[in-house]
């Protein structure tokens, strides 16, 4: 079964959600994942976003195109407030962060804020949003992001939502406690970081994907390791249900 | 405007104000006369969520300038008031309409252009600055934003904790001069009710130093009376009511009618065909040339409202 690069970055954000309790989700692809994990391999995960809906079921053909507003509360088990529900998460209680992608560094460090400086930039860009809350809070943040020489850049113009900063153990010394990011979940592999200087590294490649691409889509060299494990491709019942979900491709793009 | 973090301040200037006891019913100018040049208004609602447009509308039509606006997620209205020349600073985490829709080209001509100020927090810095605020009190400490650059350009300070001696981030709080909230429910005296989400309006209205409300309905005292745990924001704290029904349209408001996504789609077509003047043009027609809330609505159509209301309860269901 043929697919596209949106849905083959969407199966492979869902995998990752085997056996976690609860997913604080952006809005984009990866509450597409999250909604796809939980309609096929994990039925009782606790979808959280941040406009206020802890616990939704979303419809299929109706997912939302905002963190807060019916669609996104759809058979919820809660809806708090926004400042609380990121208090849930500051307390600890969600286990992953989904955020989606701008531009991100050798170290995860993101940008969603301004290309150039920040007082006068070339492009101003939307925002943090709840990307910082998310990366800054959660126990285990993965980015989702389609892989693109643009987006990853050796360096960020601006740290919007922090990785590991600069590497090391500058997270932690800059008073994150808790949390990290842990993945990074791309169209053509997965990258994880180095325990100990905590630069990306590619740690599996899509099936078809050479590693040659890889490098021609990344800012900046990434070490990969040989052998280079190479994840299973999309399932015919993960890309029905998924289509299933969005019919109308508002977020799959085209197919 | 109250500086930030001047609990102070706020404390004396609600103190000052004339006690908001009794009925509170005005129309929507009357409301919206007490809004003055220069002030901070905070936005109620989320993004296209229970957002006061017909309040925000007014705001324009009196043409009120040199505002700050702040708001959460911040919606196409922050494009209406950069259009119309009336906001010097918007303070948000987020600005564009939804992912669909893609940048706002107005955010980036006057933002890069220098024309408007920008000050970016984290959504949760944000909601903190108006919970401290609620709460009558300079600051609330918090893991979030440390290590980032939102730090770096923001009033934020760190501070070492005096109990644990880890770091912590001190988010200021907030004082708006003005809170606008569209709300379900509420009584001649103020008393409001909110279905669904409830977004950051409770911290917004104990925040500001006015609240003016616009609700769906206005209802019998004894219907509050009667559900008193369904008062999400007290008479108290409420300074006018006014009964705008579709108040946030073409916004949604939750169980009663879903956002208008075709309004939305036609807005930036225009835009990406005729540039950022069309938004002028947009407010010609959708603003300054309709003379109240009614006429307003009239724009859309029977049709488009009776859509609107069926999507809700397909989504929602009965209440």
């Amino acid at each position: 079964m043929n697919f596209s690069p949106t849905e083959l970055l969407a199966v492979m954000a869902a995998r990752q959600l085997t056996g976690v309790t609860s997913v604080f989700a952006g809005v984009g692809v990866p509450l597409v994942s999250a909604v796809l994990a939980q309609k096929t391999h994990a039925p009782q995960l606790i979808i959280v976003v941040e406009g206020g809906s802890m616990g939704p079921q979303m419809m299929p053909g109706r997912l939302p195109y905002s963190t807060n507003e019916m669609r996104t509360a759809c058979r919820a088990q809660m809806l708090p407030g926004i400042t609380d529900t990121f208090l849930f998460a500051q307390r600890g209680f969600l286990d992953v962060g989904f955020v989606g992608g701008a531009q991100i560094d050798p170290f995860g460090n993101l940008n969603s804020s301004v290309i150039g400086s920040y007082q006068r930039p070339t492009v101003r860009l939307p925002g943090s949003g709840g990307a910082n809350d998310i990366i800054s809070l959660c126990r285990n943040v993965m980015v989702v992001t389609m892989h693109e020489k643009r987006r990853f850049v050796p360096k960020v113009d601006f740290v919007t939502s922090p990785g590991f900063l600069a590497g090391g153990e500058a997270r932690h010394r800059a008073g994150l406690l808790f949390g990290k990011v842990s993945r990074i979940v791309t169209n053509l592999g997965i990258l994880e970081f180095d325990d100990v200087t905590k630069r990306l590294r590619l740690e599996r490649i899509h099936p078809g994907v050479s590693v040659k691409a890889v490098q021609e889509n990344t800012g900046f060299a990434l070490a990969v390791p040989d052998p280079l494990p190479m994840t299973e491709a999309p399932t015919e019942l993960e890309l029905r249900m998924l289509r299933g979900i969005d019919p109308d491709r508002n977020f799959l793009g085209a197919a | 405007m109250i500086p930030s973090a001047d609990f102070v301040e706020a404390r004396r200037r609600l103190e000052a104000k004339p006690q908001a006891a009794g009925e509170k019913l005005v129309d929507l100018p009357s409301a919206i006369e007490r809004i003055r040049d220069g002030d901070h208004i905070a936005i109620g609602g989320c993004l296209f969520s229970r957002s006061p447009l017909a309040a925000l509308t007014e705001v324009l039509r009196q043409r009120r300038r040199e505002l700050t606006l702040s708001r959460n997620l911040m919606c196409y209205e922050g494009e209406l008031f950069m259009a119309a020349g009336a906001v010097v600073k918007l303070m948000t985490s987020w600005f564009d309409i939804a992912l669909p829709w893609g940048l706002s080209r107005k955010l980036r001509e006057d933002v890069e252009g220098g024309l408007v100020q920008f000050e970016e927090w984290s959504h949760l810095g944000l909601g903190l600055r108006y919970r401290a605020g609620a709460m009558g009190v300079p600051f609330l400490p918090t893991l979030t934003m440390i290590g980032s650059d939102l730090m770096e350009v923001t009033d934020t300070k760190t501070m070492v904790c005096p109990f644990t001696g880890e770091k912590l981030c001190l988010i200021p709080a907030l004082f708006p001069d003005v809170a606008l909230i569209h709300v379900h429910r509420a009584d001649r005296f103020g008393n409001c009710q909110i279905d669904g989400y409830p977004h950051m309006d409770v911290d917004i209205a104990r925040a500001a130093t006015t609240v003016i409300v616009t609700a769906e309905e206005i209802i019998d005292e004894d219907e509050v009376r009667s559900h008193p745990d369904r008062t999400l924001i007290p008479g108290l704290v409420v300074d006018a009511v006014v009964e705008v029904p579709y108040g946030s349209f073409p916004h949604e408001c939750y169980g009663l009618y879903e956002a208008d996504f075709d309004h939305f789609e036609a807005y930036t077509d225009e835009i990406k065909e005729k540039g950022t003047g069309a938004i002028n043009n947009y407010l010609e027609r959708y603003v300054y040339n309709v003379p109240n809330h009614q006429a307003y609505l009239a724009l859309f159509g029977e049709g488009v409202l009776d859509r609107q209301r069926q999507n809700a309860h397909e989504l929602v269901g009965e209440r």
